[in-house]
């Protein structure tokens, strides 16, 4: 099938199967490698994207859905100053150690930040709960995403 | 990593849907992807026609009709949470939907899609039984049907689907006044579990008397099941929490990867136990 | 500009990971390339009678090798020559590989896989590690052990008094469980040689086992951005590395071969299970008479790093207590089951767990609080280890008292309500543990000596380019070294950057391993640095800031300086009897964690862990307790989630991340961290090495808070719903 969507903000076109997981089209058709493959059945969620605004796990989705839908990567989250700030704080919180899980945990936390939710630290782990890290404990992570959500509440 | 190769369609109308599913029943249907993409990767399925439903708006929607809550089958776990309707009627179903998998997860599983998979550890089963909850099946040759929920698991991942039905919808009655419903879930972790075990329990009392009870449970066997003995006995008194040890009539835990027999019956006595201590407060 | 030092300033990587942009092995598109896929044994332990195609499969483009193919020798260099690249007559265990097949697409590298033949004549198998030592059939040696070794203090047969008291205890394999899988891409060189990129800890190690297998060395391994290793990736990329070189050499084109999960579960290595009997006396007032500790471990099918691991045991099995007659007996044997490896704590924490347990054992045997008997044993200022080293500047008690008083001073998580938790129905009952454990850095005895680290320091105009072996496997090498350069010679960070981790450029500066990267290379780095400066004051004749003097000299050629590590002459180690100096330093941890334990169903819920190390002196407090947290989650998911099943064959039945569980950030307990310095004079700026130490503790702390909640002793590992519940009166 001829896939049609729009990804990061641009107009994309692929020739794939309609089965094809979106993780391959993006990683292989597209070279979007920033989704990452950790377990290939949505446990793990290094391969999540936005997908029309909810978080996806790319490996669970296939083309077909995709069709006309928009699709937001890691690699297009610095188009949004908001989001930007997001991946600025997960450096300097120290929210990313083998970076492995990153991108899955600041696409999550972009839906966060998009549907501007005010939550308290016991939600915001049970909000990121579908991302997997074995290097960091999460703490600071949660640093990161707390305090993302925070700088979006109005003052 | 596995592609597969299948043809899919992708109707637009459930009429549509269910002239493609007559005419080709190998036909797999494809809600959220949740469970079928992971079966396709490990393997385990590799279905030549796949039915994706996504895009048919019939199947959607959750709303009231003559006493009744209908949620389309392509209802998603997000919107069960997020819904007011169910918020107030079936209360259980939503704390199932809660513990369901993660956001990811939540944002394409369908309760359709559960039933469908019939696992017997399945998120939604368990409060669907103890509620009573009613199947619509359609077919494009003999319409819609209706089945109980407790006689759609027919034995492990079997359903009583018919290869060229699809499920519709999923009804639930209103809440009458004087239930009480409970779900817990039990695994090794608190998110993006599956269960050793489920359990959804709902009683009406009036005057202090049991006037109904409805016991059920997830990942103890093949299929979900209610404890009709233990409903039987606790209905037409008031709530006696010993009764839980009659459990052991109802249910044959097995053991797998996830647990052993024995913790299964353990856990779900005290569960149950549990539960009716605090009814009986 | 040394402030630098102790400033918790980004990773230096963190920029490309946070944007996508870090290139990991499967990020790495590389046209022609074809895929590499892996067949395996089914059996534990067979007579290989026979591989064949399937001759109704399409063979055209795949590339197929077996033992046979094999230019070098078939072996994976590591400590001994026992274990195969490919299974040639024999296989030993489960999974095994026996043949490897590259195809253009994954598809049908797998496909392909699944339609070669292996036909086998099964034979007897060990599975059970007790049942391995001097029986039949032999694995290994004459006697089925890879390594045993003994180490006394004093004479415990002469201790007859106090009371005695003796316990067994158990742990489980654990995974690693890096969230990147094991991957590796071979690349054809132009001189018929092989280039290795791979998700990595140790490029030499591959070079090392790569010269043996190709018989040539015309090869580099570079390192690609790493998505964990814990371990994990210390050996296995060797293997992995040389199946990959064997189908590109074969090819004549790249090959990638990335591990799905599955595959990854029930092929690599596990930390090694371990049972401990400790038979120990003990005077009324709980001083330890006298410690006899019988430690066994299952090393698998071959022999990989089992010895040291071993050994790190029996070092650690005393705990960090003073006793004053000590004799350890430890062995790790051979089974038919995949060989288990270097996984974070390196057999630390199996003897960890079963002494902490013990002193829980002895605290309740003698009605002594368990906090109070480890203040009263822990050692001090010129007490003698078990093997006889005279400890200095320990840090038990400033790190048990810092843990206490913050467990008094930061506020408890309230036990909130989860959904399915049972709401007011449950019955959760509270409970705080607390452990301390030690943990020696770097490598055991005389290891340092034999490695000779070196390090490399090219200073270009201002630019100084850090030449090192050791990788960033995410704990932050790529941050500290920059760091430290720049402190040393106090010019600005952006003056410092890491060549690339490839052996065509840096020099061996030992494996990534043992909590010996900041502290031992660390110090490399700092002494390169410093001989830098002073080859500029020579080249100037004058002394002068580092920063002038390289201004002035910009405009000529690039200055390189070589520096290896000078091992401690102090330190005395003999490696036959395990005497003297075990360790240049230990680092010290006390955990206190508070949880809640649901009687009805065994289910544990964490609500706080705060854990205080001394770690001589954080380099960079952020990346310091960013690995002392992850490593205390490690150890918490080994406490009460994570359980290898096996079948009968020693083959993971839960091979997948639904039933291989770990803690999510759901899961994980709010942490306080508390970093003591406690600065260690033979390392760089006073740091010691940290990386492993939180894996050491937190399980018994864990294991006491269950016993304090409930009243259920649980002396295995893992403590899962089930066992809790069991356990529970």
């Amino acid at each position: 099938m001829k896939l049609s969507f729009v990804v990061n903000g641009q107009p994309r076109e692929a020739e794939v199967r309609p089965m094809a997981r979106l993780l391959d089209v993006l990683r292989e058709d597209l070279r979007l490698t920033g989704a990452k493959e950790g377990c290939g059945e949505g446990e793990c969620g290094a391969c999540t994207v936005l997908l029309d605004g909810q978080s996806a796990c790319a490996c669970l989705v296939p083309a077909v859905q995709a069709q006309g839908a928009t699709v937001l990567t890691v690699e297009g989250l610095g188009d949004d100053p908001r989001l930007a700030r997001l991946q600025e704080g997960f450096v300097r919180c120290g929210a990313a150690q083998c970076g492995i899980c990153t991108p899955g945990f600041l696409m999550t936390a972009a839906e966060l930040c998009q549907k501007g939710q005010v939550l308290s630290r016991a939600e915001v782990r049970d909000a990121v709960a579908g991302n997997l890290c074995r290097c960091t404990g999460y703490q600071k992570i949660i640093d990161a995403v707390e305090e993302a959500l925070c700088a979006d509440q109005p003052r | 990593m596995l592609t597969s190769h299948a043809e899919v369609l992708s109707p637009r109308s459930l009429q549509e849907a269910l002239t493609a599913k007559a005419s080709h029943p190998e036909t797999v249907a494809l809600a959220g992807g949740t469970d079928l993409m992971v079966l396709i990767e490990a393997n385990k399925l590799a279905p030549s026609r796949v039915l994706n439903l996504w895009g048919v708006q019939e199947l959607r929607g959750i709303d009231a009709q003559d006493g009744w809550i209908r949620l389309g089958a392509l209802t998603t776990w997000t919107e069960l949470i997020h819904s007011t309707l169910l918020a107030d009627h079936a209360p259980a179903l939503v704390e199932a939907a809660q513990t369901c998998g993660a956001a990811q997860i939540r944002n394409r599983g369908t309760l359709g899609g559960n039933l469908a998979n019939a696992s017997p550890a399945g998120d939604s089963l368990p409060p669907l039984l103890a509620l009573d909850g009613v199947v619509e099946l359609g077919s494009a040759r003999r319409g819609l049907r209706r089945v109980p929920i407790e006689r759609f698991f027919l034995g492990y991942r079997k359903t009583a689907l018919e290869r060229d039905e699809l499920i519709t919808a999923i009804y639930l009655p209103a809440r009458v006044d004087g239930d009480e419903t409970f779900f817990r879930k039990v695994g090794t972790r608190r998110a993006q579990s599956i269960s050793k075990l489920s359990f959804c329990g709902r009683v009406r009392r009036q005057g202090g008397q049991v006037t109904l009870a409805r016991l059920a449970f997830g990942a103890l066997g093949p299929v979900p099941l209610r404890a009709h003995t233990v409903e039987v006995a606790l209905e037409g008194g008031p709530v006696r929490p010993q009764l839980a040890e009659l459990l052991l009539n109802d249910i044959r835990p097995i053991a797998d990867v996830r647990s052993t027999a024995e913790y299964r019956q353990r856990a779900a006595v005290n569960v149950l136990r549990g539960w009716l201590e605090s009814l009986a407060g | 500009m040394a402030q630098l030092i102790g400033e918790g300033i980004g990773r230096v990587d963190g920029p490309a990971k946070v944007s996508g942009r870090a290139l990991y092995v499967d990020d790495l598109h590389v046209p022609g390339c074809y895929y590499g896929a892996t067949v395996r044994s089914t059996h534990a332990h067979a007579l290989i009678r026979g591989i064949t195609l399937n001759l109704d499969y399409d063979w055209s483009d795949v590339i197929v090798v077996t033992s046979v193919d094999i230019p070098g020798e078939n072996v994976i260099a590591l400590m001994t020559d026992d274990q195969p690249a490919l299974a040639e007559q024999v296989v030993r265990h489960v999974t095994e590989p026996i043949a490897l097949v590259a195809a253009p697409t994954r598809e049908k590298a797998l496909e392909a896989a699944r339609n070669v033949r292996i036909e086998y004549q099964p034979l007897p198998a060990i599975i059970d590690m007790a049942r391995s030592r001097g029986e039949e059939p032999r694995i290994f040696g004459n006697d089925n052990v890879f390594k045993k070794l003994e180490l006394r203090l004093g004479d415990v047969k002469a201790v007859t008094g106090g009371v005695l008291i003796e316990g067994e205890y158990e742990v489980g394999h654990q995974e690693q469980l890096y969230i990147e899988p094991q991957g590796v891409l071979a690349v054809p060189r132009e001189d018929g040689g092989v280039t290795i990129i791979g998700s990595l800890q140790c490029p030499y190690y591959v070079v090392k086992a790569l010269i043996r297998v190709l018989g040539h060395d015309k090869l580099n391994v570079v390192q690609a951005a790493t998505g964990g290793g814990f371990g994990g990736k210390e050996e296995y990329p060797s293997m992995l590395s040389a199946h990959a070189a064997l189908l590109a050499t074969r090819a004549g084109r790249p090959v990638k071969m990335v591990y799905r999960r599955d595959e990854d579960l029930r092929a690599t290595t596990k930390r090694h299970p371990a049972r401990v009997k400790l038979s120990t006396r003990v005077d009324e007032s709980g001083r330890l008479l006298s410690l006899d500790a019988d430690v066994l471990m299952d090393g698998g099918a071959y022999n990989t790093l089992s010895p040291v691991v071993i050994s790190r045991a029996a070092l650690h099995v005393s705990g960090p207590y003073r006793w004053e007659t000590a004799h350890v007996r430890a062995a790790v044997v051979a089974t038919h089951t995949p060989p288990n490896g270097a996984f974070r704590g390196f057999g630390a924490p199996q003897a960890m767990f079963a002494v902490e347990r013990h002193l829980d054992k002895i605290a309740r045997t003698l009605s002594i609080d368990p906090v109070e008997l480890r203040r009263m044993n822990l050692l001090r200022e010129g007490d003698l280890t078990v093997t006889g080293q005279v400890v200095k500047a320990p840090g038990g008690l400033l790190a048990l008292d810092a843990a206490l008083a913050a467990a008094d001073e930061s506020p408890l998580p309230p036990l909130s309500p989860i959904p399915g938790g049972g709401g007011d129905a449950a019955r959760r009952l509270p409970g705080r543990g607390v452990s301390v454990v030690f943990h020696g850095c770097g490598f055991t005895g005389n290891g340092e000596a034999k490695i000779k680290s070196k390090v490399i320091l090219e200073l270009q105009g201002e630019r100084i380019r850090v030449l090192t072996g050791s990788t960033d496997i995410g704990q932050g090498t790529d941050t500290i070294f920059p760091q430290l350069v720049a402190s040393v010679l106090d010019i600005p960070l952006s003056w410092v950057e890491m060549a690339p981790h490839d052996t065509a450029l840096v020099p061996d500066s030992g494996p990534t391993v043992a909590s010996r990267t900041a502290m031992v290379v660390g110090g490399v780095v700092d002494a390169a640095a410093r001989k830098l400066h002073a080859a500029l004051q020579v080249e100037a004749r004058r002394s002068a800031p580092f920063a002038e003097l390289a201004r002035a000299r910009r405009a000529r050629g690039p200055l390189r300086v070589e520096h290896q590590h000078q091992p401690d002459p102090s330190l005395r180690w003999d490696d036959e009897r395990y005497i003297g100096d075990a360790y240049p330093t230990y680092a010290w941890m006390a955990t206190v964690v508070d949880l809640a334990v649901d009687i009805d169903t065994g289910e544990v819920t964490y609500r706080r862990l705060i854990t205080a190390t001394d770690i001589g002196r954080a380099l960079n407090p952020v990346l310091a307790s960013g690995q002392i947290e992850g490593g205390a989650l490690q150890a918490l998911g080994w406490a009460t989630f994570e359980e290898v099943v096996t079948d009968g064959k020693g083959l993971m039945l839960n091979d997948r991340l639904t039933n291989y569980i770990i803690p999510t950030a759901a899961d994980a307990p709010e942490m306080v961290t508390l970093l003591i310095e406690n600065p260690y004079e033979g390392g760089p700026f006073g740091a010691k090495g940290l990386g492993e130490i939180p894996m050491d503790g937190p399980a018994a702390a864990v294991a006491q808070a269950i016993e304090a909640a409930t009243g259920a002793v649980l002396n295995r590992l893992p403590m899962t719903p089930e066992r809790v519940l069991e356990a529970t009166p």
